[in-house]
């Protein structure tokens, strides 16, 4: 490497198998307590339903199962080993208290259908964390039970759906900017809504005059994320609302990037009728490799009714309770309660915080931001000046010109010790490089992060060839993608068939 | 605030690195007039000690110390603490999704094997990385036999989970496609004869649930005939795990929706858990869900990598299978590791010690209240229909730490006072005990206060 990384040197990686080529028959990791009650014929009991064969199940001891997940791990880049600028995302910290108090005894083990008398717990816990997102989103009522963002997504376009509804009015069309995510247009057409797509104005944000133009009664909502996935603040956000309200329209917000916002602003005073929030995002619950997340849709009164089934309530002796009755209601769009393991960590994050610590966090992601902004800005095109809140987009505009694509750079941005930003989105910046640091990171980090980013720039320009072909430093070197999908192998087969004794 | 890593110093150094004077002015482009200009009004900070006391006080309130007959799709298996020691790693549990490949080969390797797992237990060809939990699995399976078949409606058996009937009304309902719900018969298991009546040439697929919500495993292979014959598929939910340790896989269905809690996830009050999709080779185009596949490198070397983006919201948007992103990835790999613990041995073990405390349970309660559903072969639950409303044995059984089967009138009101009762390996045979002595106590007392009251029954 010509340009030598002051974040990460190079150390021997273990190397490891599948666990299926670990197997060998005998050998165990389990013991079972004796049984207490007599043995069973189970074939007597289960006749022809009784199976008798586990196919290729592996057998291998304890040992080998610990270093078999441990090798596997330190394969993985993670946020406890550094920066992860991936654009909204927001990687932020997760602390360790949330994991230990998810697991206390009662939280950890209470089953769904327990009693209420002794739910206590656990419900206070869930009308804790829906009073704070409640203050910090300036909405109304508030549902846990989506267990992810697009699942929040799903249930709150089901909650404008019946709203139009009951107004005897239902409506065909969800507006969606080009910046959106591809969530958005997934979930309005699991709703049965045809997509409508808005273009962005010269500065990234929502045209407002062709708003103004699409806006009709066949629009049931506009489904805005804010600040956009170009980290901007739509500033005429109550122009936007205003638009949507005048012909019975609703705005939905999607809270991917509340990050930017919490006591900064909130959503129930720009007039956002829906949103969801990432609890996995803004509320540091661990991403975990790809979940759980937890999509809470918090809404104003007029929506309240169609709420998903159950719903919290205080009730007369001062107990907490699950009201069923709820003839307007959407429906379930989970079983039991939503992800209450990320309630719990969630509610430990804000009470961790609190409301100087909430501010404070906000401030130094947006800080955090417009600090690489600036020390990338010439190096890298940015192709919309607007203000930055909590991520900055630039492109490869200039890098391009030389062969190195945003994939390249980012894929370069690995031997430097980094994970990559989020390439190629928003699909309105092409070649985009889309950047959030989170408050997590310290002036440090940021610091090693611009200098790896200009190193790169400046490698592009000496010899490209060296970032078109990273990443050089990691186990495997970039993967044959077109061939995985093409004759996809979806899982392991023994090399040799398995022959009837 | 002990998570954020600056100085003052280390901010002011920044303001000027951007040149501006005052954090303010990053917040200029929020118009003035929705800016907060207050505290949220959220608890004050409290030290990591305060926040531990917090939860605690919660964790007594919520049950603990109690022992538990309660399953209804929801069960309470030993966790061995090798799952958590793993997944508490900060590699696996600070991870993102595996989009970058080359450094993410841990968590891509560790869904190939939990997809090969799912496969082997399930009999199908093909496994996705996981769903957000059996109710939702099961609602995208129905609306995957809908894409493929291109017909429109969908007959479910009453014997489902509840709340999975729920959630596939929920989604269905502005799919357009019309649910048909099938009875059961006096075996537990779905009625066959209605549901070939219930059949039309628009049934995209059969939903049945096995073991069912009863406990009941259902004649899967008959139902299989009725659709396959009738150009349907076959959607078949499994609520609990561990009965594939022991009951032969629905290998007929065309689709497997299934709920993975009872390997390794612990119950916490409903979530997180994970679903997961299985299926056929031929079907996976339209399968929802993340997918790793297995590929090599420049180098020839093996590798893994998420495949078939083509299906997925980022890339198709509105033409996507469905608008899952985000899914349950930490909790798959708590299921992989608890199926990789108890292996091909261990499991039917485990499965067989399920069993086995069900089949004594159910015994003993027979003595005294009356077994529903006896005709077909149930898994680790059953139903106790008592002379008594359910509600008031389990309130007398609470006095005693021990939470009562789940009475089924809220779901089932036709079935009156009957509850569904659970036992798996943790369940010892003192707790049946206690519990069938509490049900014979109860039904002595209604019928002596039948005896002294004659008139009263004669009403």
């Amino acid at each position: 490497m010509k340009h030598f990384t002051r974040k990460a040197t190079r150390h021997v990686s273990q190397n490891e198998g599948l666990i299926f080529e670990k197997s060998s028959s005998g050998k165990a990791a389990w013991r079972l307590a004796p049984l207490d009650v007599p043995e069973v014929d189970t074939e007597k009991l289960l006749g022809l339903s009784e199976r008798k064969d586990l196919g290729n199940m592996p057998e291998v001891s304890e040992i080998e199962i610990i270093r078999h997940f441990t090798r596997l791990s330190t394969w993985n880049y993670a946020i406890d080993l550094g920066m992860y600028p991936l654009g909204s995302c927001t990687m932020k910290y997760n602390p360790r208290v949330n994991e230990v108090v998810s697991r206390l005894e009662g939280i950890a083990n209470g089953h769904p259908y327990q009693p209420e008398k002794i739910s206590q717990g656990a419900m206070r816990i869930i009308k804790t964390l829906s009073d704070c997102l409640l203050e910090i989103t300036g909405m109304e009522a508030i549902t846990l039970q989506p267990a992810a963002g697009a699942h929040g997504e799903l249930t709150g376009l089901l909650l404008i759906r019946a709203h139009h509804d009951s107004k005897g009015a239902p409506r065909k069309k969800v507006l969606i900017p080009d910046s959106a995510h591809g969530t958005n247009p997934a979930t309005a057409a699991m709703v049965g809504y045809a997509v409508e797509n808005l273009k962005s104005n010269a500065s990234g944000m929502v045209d407002v005059a062709a708003l103004e133009a699409q806006m009709n009664e066949d629009v049931a909502a506009l489904m805005l994320t804010n600040p956009n996935t170009l980290g901007v603040f739509e500033q005429e956000i109550h122009k936007i609302a205003d638009i949507l309200h005048a012909k019975g329209g609703l705005l939905y917000m999607d809270g991917a990037n509340m990050n930017a916002l919490v006591s900064k602003v909130r959503p129930g005073d720009f007039g956002v009728d829906v949103m969801h929030l990432n609890l996995h995002k803004t509320f540091s619950t661990p991403h975990g490799g790809g979940g759980p997340g937890s999509g809470p849709v918090a809404v104003k009164k007029q929506l309240e009714p169609f709420l998903p089934r159950p719903v919290l309530i205080s009730k007369s002796d001062g107990t907490l309770g699950f009201d069923y009755d709820r003839p307007q209601s959407i429906g379930r769009v989970r079983s039991f309660y939503g992800n209450f393991g990320m309630f719990v960590r969630a509610l430990a994050y804000i009470l961790a915080n609190g409301p100087d610590g909430l501010r404070q966090t906000t401030e130094d992601a947006v800080l955090n931001a417009n600090y690489i902004r600036k020390g990338l800005e010439g190096v890298y095109d940015l192709p919309y000046s607007s203000a930055s809140m909590h991520e900055v987009v630039f492109s490869d505009k200039l890098q391009a010109k030389k062969g190195a694509r945003t994939m390249d750079i980012a894929k370069r941005l690995i031997d430097y010790g980094f994970h990559p930003y989020t390439t190629a989105f928003p699909l309105i910046v092409p070649g985009a490089l889309m950047i959030e640091p989170t408050e997590s990171e310290p002036k440090e980090e940021l610091d090693l992060f611009i200098e790896a980013m200009r190193a790169i720039a400046q490698e592009v320009e000496e010899d490209a060839e060296v970032v078109r072909t990273a990443p050089h430093s990691t186990r495997v070197s970039r993967l044959d993608e077109t061939a995985a999908a093409r004759k996809p192998v979806l899982r392991w087969k023994p090399a040799e068939p398995k022959r009837e004794a | 605030m002990r998570y954020l890593p600056k100085s003052p110093a280390d901010r002011k150094a920044m303001l000027e690195a951007i040149g501006v004077n005052s954090i303010d002015d990053l917040f200029s482009p929020i118009p003035a007039e929705y800016r907060l200009n207050r505290d949220l009004k959220v608890p004050r900070q409290m030290a990591e000690s305060e926040i531990v006391d917090w939860f605690r006080e919660r964790s007594r309130e919520n049950g603990d110390g109690h022992s538990t007959f309660l399953g209804a799709g929801a069960y309470y298996h030993y966790r061995p603490v090798i799952i958590d020691s793993l997944i508490s790693r900060g590699e696996f549990l600070t991870a993102y999704t595996p989009y970058q490949a080359e450094i993410s080969q841990g968590t891509l390797q560790s869904i190939f094997e939990f997809q090969t797992m799912i496969c082997e237990l399930t009999g199908m060809e093909v496994a996705n990385a996981s769903m957000y939990d059996g109710s939702t699995a099961a609602a995208e399976a129905v609306m995957m036999a809908v894409r493929l078949t291109g017909r429109r409606t969908v007959a479910v058996a009453r014997s489902v989970h509840p709340e999975y009937r729920e959630v596939l009304a929920t989604y269905a309902f502005h799919q357009g496609m019309p649910l048909a719900t099938i009875s059961f018969s006096d075996t537990g298991r779905i009625n066959l004869k209605e549901l070939e009546a219930a059949i039309t040439s628009d049934t995209a697929c059969i939903l049945v649930q096995s073991p069912n919500f009863f406990g009941t495993i259902e004649d899967v292979e008959a139902v299989a005939e009725i659709a396959h014959r009738k150009g349907a598929m076959l959607v078949v939910a499994i609520a609990e795990a561990i009965s594939l340790g022991i009951v032969e896989p629905p290998r007929s269905a065309d689709v497997i929706a299934m709920e993975a809690q009872s390997f390794g996830v612990p119950l916490g009050f409903g979530g997180p858990y994970c679903g997961v999709i299985a299926t056929r080779e031929s079907n996976v185009r339209q399968m929802p869900g993340r997918l790793v596949g297995q590929t090599t490198d420049r180098n020839g070397k093996r590798g893994f990598v998420l495949t078939l983006a083509t299906r997925e919201q980022h890339i198709r948007r509105e033409k996507a299978t469905s608008n899952i992103c985000t899914n349950q990835a930490l909790i798959a790999l708590m299921a992989n590791i608890y199926m990789t613990v108890y292996g091909k041995v261990g499991l039917k073990e485990l499965a067989r010690q399920n069993l086995a405390k069900t089949a004594y349970a159910a015994d003993q309660f027979s003595k005294h209240g009356n077994i529903l559903f006896s005709g077909a072969p149930r898994f680790n639950e059953f139903v106790v229909q008592t002379s008594e409303d359910p509600y008031a044995i389990n309130s007398r059984l609470l006095g005693h730490k021990i939470v009562g089967g789940f009475p089924l009138k809220k779901f089932y009101p036709e079935l009156g006072n009957a509850s569904l009762w659970c036992c798996t390996e943790l369940t010892s045979r003192s707790l049946i005990d206690t519990a069938a002595g509490h049900v014979a106590e109860s039904e002595r007392s209604v019928r002596s206060a039948k005896e002294e009251t004659p008139e009263e029954v004669a009403r």
